[in-house]
């Protein structure tokens, strides 16, 4: 328990944190502390930490499941050449997932602001209805956005369902912004400036001296640079090479297993969201045109999470004898 | 007589729902206690953010007991409808009573319900009530199989009277009732027990939950009111924003701030959008200079620092929104500076409806049709068509990207910021007007000339493609769209036939964005707009197109008017609503939609008025009896005849003193009502008509139609179709009812 916050133990008060990988450490150790697995991010490129495996697909099935990550995400439109003080094309989500969703997640929740210094004492944390779906997923859930002194600071979801399955049980999901979340608890108003490590360390790095330059690399290669024919090849070989893999005979002859290839088509899935996502921030995809890759994707989603259930991990626990 | 409590305490529900949800949970319940043989007093519905709440006062503590009979079949019926009959009683053959009957003896069955205790009528109305509640939008959680708004964590039930409280007894998907709640979420997060209404009412308020959200909306306004007060300011009153903060809340603490003098050159209206839908902030405004110079935001908590840190952080949330409004509004700025070329570009690229062309397709469209339109409405009109073309410019602008809401009202400012003229420009803002059926309606000639052309655009565009509304489905909200064009005509006071407008913008659709022979088509719109698509001269123009017959002349030349028929049907249609809710009689639309010229609205209208005044006077309703009587005695003369008698009364022939000065009469409305109509009087000419009533209904007294001398008969059955010719040259009064 050394890594959690130190709390004065008279007035409950937690120590501020006073960088962002203290925070990110914080919301690890508290997550580690209520029980979570705190897994690592996916080795890919993803729009948002819903489309790591151990959310998406782990949603599915009866198997209990609670994992905590960092998930790097890139959302190649916001990318401003790292001058808007808010807006990034790579940024970082604290993404939290417990199978099933626990009667006290909100109180669990509430916890975790505290972990990292916002004391609900000091300011106004609201829950306020906002409703999520993924449509490249085909998913949906009902939940809030949770305001913190008017600002939104996590997502709070309970996941109704995944690739067009119903989540039974459902899954509560927790998404934090965390550079949003980081500069407000550090009272930070450009990203850029924000302490990356303790401002304190005889090396003390800023957000910018990390970030600022890949910025302005990848907000020219998003908007300009990417070559939209080899993009465009890219997602129709990853669509493809998802079928294929999908059409695969689950008897495998090298080991005499049922192997279903679930998650490495999810991958190839992932693959084509990330280069619709290029795509479209290289302007080459109309309005009608949007609607149809969207779809595609789903398609690809579906079918893998139709795949996943299929699978030990996904599949329903058998009825318990009697 | 006890008293009942239900609290259903949950996770936080959507604000937009808990009215509606609180209403539902009154109504369901005691519809629920009442059918089941319950009585009570009054009840009330409470919400808050994360409970709904019932209280009934004076429910009977038990159901009367029943006593039922039914009669059966016969005692000698077969023995298949005697089972059944057994089956729907649930009663055995040797319950049964045999009694005689006026046909024999039957089979009565009495059926004895004895009454129940109230706890198990709640318990089981309860739980019926939670399962099925018509939430828009419901949830499972966890492993249960449960929907509710959000996750429900406990259910309170009890009904209390001078002798004590008791809980009524109920489980719900593993939630058991109690008698039990809790407060405030941060600021009195501890379990409770409660024994009645008042007692959970002042706890709560003692847990920091104002249980009524009334009180809670009074105690918003109220301090946001103070707080701008005591700083020399004002606050803009939002009532729907009131409501939607009070669901927000259980202890609502106001906190006023200040907007940054960076951003206090933004148009009013964006200052307020932003932050009322980004933040749920209250506007507030400086009396002196009229502008938007702080906002009040409403906590959920008290603090120690009394709201500063709360303050400070929503100061700085709203900072960054107004920086990116500014952003955008300079952005935006420096485009209509320029003329908003790109803008107009960028709209060629999008897709309107994909059978429907690009919003630049249909903004071309809208201009030529709004230039048609200007003159009939006393508009300039190249400003018509200037206004049309810039109106839709500002859907391309970062800041109705942002907030579609500000669609319009961008335009304007952008209009004017490009030095367009202020008709130009208001004609930008007002052109998506009216809305809903009462908002208010343009008046200014070159927003109404917009107004109309985008109405009638997308009404025909959508007419050509057969998207019609269906039933409940209007996707296009069409019938908006015709009742906006309807009350743009009435309250303008527009004289036009509507035929003509929509048969040109039919063949605009039809003719597509780059038409083949542009020039016969422009010839033929314009002469279409003058004379009409089937008037001679634009027959004369078709027919000259010999050789040359693109695609789009196909339809016209083949003179098929089934499209604009059946939108001019709609558009009656939709009138008749309107003018249903406005008082007219749909009888008297009918008679009047029989008229020429109904496809001039406004002149439909003056005839319908005219009409239903007329016939609330006691010689209008009278007259409409008497002209009943001699259409259906001349119909039938007619027909067996089988000849008209259209021709040819003359007093000579007549024998009574009444039939002669009916003739008088009759000679006198004529020579008034001519004239009138003439000069679209109505109000004149059926006040002429219903001076014909009391020498009709005396010329009915004294005279009989069918005597035997044909000489007189003729003249007779002659008279009756000059009533029946007069009347019906003011409206068809055979149409109205009675």
């Amino acid at each position: 328990m050394s890594d959690l916050p130190r709390a004065d133990a008279a007035s409950g008060a937690v120590t501020p944190p006073r960088s962002f990988q203290q925070i990110i450490l914080r919301l690890q150790s508290y997550w580690a502390a209520k029980g979570c697995a705190v897994l690592q991010p996916y080795d890919m490129e993803v729009g948002a930490g819903t489309f790591h495996p151990a959310t998406t697909l782990r949603s599915l099935g009866t198997k209990p499941w609670a994992a905590a990550y960092v998930q790097p995400s890139r959302r190649p439109t916001d990318g401003r050449y790292g001058e808007n003080p808010n807006r990034l094309q790579h940024y970082y989500q604290y993404q939290v997932i417990i199978k099933p969703s626990p009667p006290d997640l909100q109180d669990l929740y509430l916890g975790s602001l505290r972990a990292i210094g916002l004391d609900p004492a000091l300011h106004d944390i609201r829950f306020v209805e906002d409703d999520w779906e993924s449509p490249t997923l085909g998913a949906w859930g009902l939940g809030w956005e949770v305001w913190c002194d008017g600002m939104e600071v996590s997502q709070f979801t309970y996941f109704q369902q995944v690739g067009g399955h119903d989540c039974r049980p459902v899954s509560g999901e927790l998404t934090y912004g965390l550079e949003r979340l980081a500069m407000y608890v550090l009272g930070i108003d450009h990203v850029m400036t924000m302490p990356f490590n303790d401002p304190a360390a005889p090396i003390a790095l800023t957000y910018g001296d990390i970030f600022r330059q890949t910025e302005e690399e990848y907000s020219r290669h998003n908007f300009d640079a990417a070559s939209t024919e080899m993009l465009f090849q890219h997602f129709k070989d990853a669509e493809a090479e998802c079928d294929r893999l999908l059409a695969f005979d689950p008897e495998d002859a090298n080991s005499g297993k049922r192997i279903v290839m679930a998650h490495p088509a999810y991958d190839q899935c992932i693959k084509a969201s990330h280069l619709f996502n290029l795509l479209d921030a290289r302007g080459v995809i109309s309005v009608t045109e949007r609607q149809a890759y969207i779809g595609r994707v789903r398609a690809l989603a579906k079918k893998c999470a139709d795949a996943f259930r299929q699978t030990e991990a996904g599949a329903d626990a058998a009825e318990a004898p009697v | 007589m006890p008293d009942l409590l239900i609290e259903l305490f949950s996770e936080e529900i959507p604000a937009r729902m808990q009215a509606r949800a609180r209403e539902d949970l009154r109504k369901l319940m005691t519809d629920g206690l009442v059918e089941a043989g319950l009585t009570y007093a009054h009840a009330a519905g409470f919400s808050t953010p994360r409970r709904l709440t019932l209280a009934v006062e004076g429910l009977t503590a038990e159901s009367r007991p029943v006593r039922e009979e039914r009669k059966g079949p016969a005692t000698t019926a077969p023995a298949a409808a005697i089972e059944g009959f057994l089956r729907s009683t649930g009663l055995t053959l040797d319950q049964l009573e045999r009694r005689a009957d006026k046909k024999g003896e039957v089979w009565f069955a009495v059926i004895e319900r004895p009454g129940r205790a109230a706890p198990a009528i709640i318990a089981e109305v309860l739980e019926g009530v939670i399962r099925t509640f018509p939430w828009p939008k419901s949830m499972r959680w966890g492993s249960g199989s449960l929907r509710w708004v959000r996750p429900l964590h406990s259910i309170l039930c009890i009904l209390s009277d001078e002798a004590g409280t008791e809980v009524v007894p109920l489980t719900v998907d593993g939630i058991v009732s109690g008698n039990t709640t809790r407060g405030h979420r941060f600021l009195s997060p501890g379990a409770f027990s409660v024994a009645n209404f008042e007692d959970y009412a002042a706890k709560l308020k003692r847990a920091h939950v104002i249980l009524d959200s009334a009180e809670r909306e009074d105690a918003i306004l109220a301090e946001a009111q103070t707080l701008a007060f005591a700083a020399g300011l004002e606050l803009v009153e939002d009532r729907a924003l009131l409501t939607e903060v009070a669901g927000l809340v259980e202890w609502p603490v106001p906190l006023m701030g200040r907007i940054g003098a960076d951003f206090l050159g933004l148009p009013a209206e964006v200052l307020q959008t932003s932050m009322r839908e980004h933040q749920k902030f209250f506007s507030v405004k400086n009396p002196k200079t009229g502008r938007i110079e702080g906002f009040v935001t409403v906590a959920n908590t008290v603090t120690a620092d009394h709201g500063a840190t709360i303050l400070k952080g929503n100061q700085k949330v709203l900072a960054a929104r107004l920086s990116d409004a500014k952003f955008f509004w300079e952005n935006d700025l420096r485009v209509a500076k320029s003329g908003m070329a790109d803008w107009a570009e960028g709209l060629k690229a999008v897709t309107f409806h994909n059978k429907l062309g690009s919003q630049s397709d249909r903004i071309a469209r809208i201009a030529a049709l709004a230039r048609d339109i200007a003159p009939m409405v006393g508009a300039d009109p190249d400003l018509a068509e200037r206004a049309a073309q810039l109106a839709k410019l500002d859907l391309r602008s970062a800041m109705v990207g942002e907030f579609p809401e500000l669609q319009g009202l961008m335009g304007m400012y952008y209009a004017k910021a490009a030095g367009e003229p202020e008709a130009v420009a208001n004609a930008a803002r007002d052109h998506y007007s009216p809305l809903g059926p009462s908002d208010a309606v343009p008046t200014e000639p070159v927003s109404v000339a917009v107004a109309l052309a985008d109405k009638i655009d997308t009404l025909t565009g959508f007419w050509a493609i057969d998207e019609k509304p269906t039933g409940s489905k209007d996707p296009f909200a069409l019938r908006r769209a015709a009742l906006g064009v309807i009350r743009l005509l009435l309250s303008n006071d527009v004289r036009l036939s509507i035929d003509r407008l929509v048969d040109v913008q039919i063949l605009r659709h039809q003719s597509g964005p780059t038409p083949a022979a542009p020039d016969l088509l422009s010839q033929i719109l314009s002469t279409a707009t003058e004379h009409g698509m089937f008037g001679d001269l634009t027959r004369h123009l078709i027919a000259s197109a010999e050789k040359l017959v693109p695609d789009w002349l196909v339809p016209v030349r083949d003179h098929n008017p089934d499209l604009s028929d059946s939108l001019r049907d709609f558009l009656h249609e939709r009138l008749k609503v309107y003018l249903k809710d406005q008082g007219i009689r749909h009888d008297v639309i009918d008679a009047c939609l029989a008229m020429p010229g109904n496809c001039d609205l406004t002149l439909l209208v003056k005839r319908a008025t005219a009409l239903q005044a007329t016939l609330q006077t006691e010689d209008g309703a009278n007259l409409v009896a008497g002209f009943k009587r001699a259409n259906n005695i001349l119909t039938q003369a007619e027909a067996k005849d089988g000849v008209e008698y259209s021709f040819g009364a003359d007093p000579k022939f007549a024998e009574t003193e009444e039939e002669r000065a009916l003739f008088t009469a009759l000679d006198a409305a004529e020579a008034a009502i001519a004239p009138a109509m003439a000069r679209e009087d109505f109000a004149a000419a059926m006040q002429a008509m219903a001076t014909l009533r009391a020498p009709i209904d005396a010329f009915f007294t004294a005279t009989q139609i069918n005597t035997d001398n044909q000489i007189v008969r003729r003249n007779r059955l002659n008279l009756l179709h000059r009533i029946r010719a007069i009347c019906l040259s003011v409206a068809d009064l055979s149409k109205l009812d009675g």
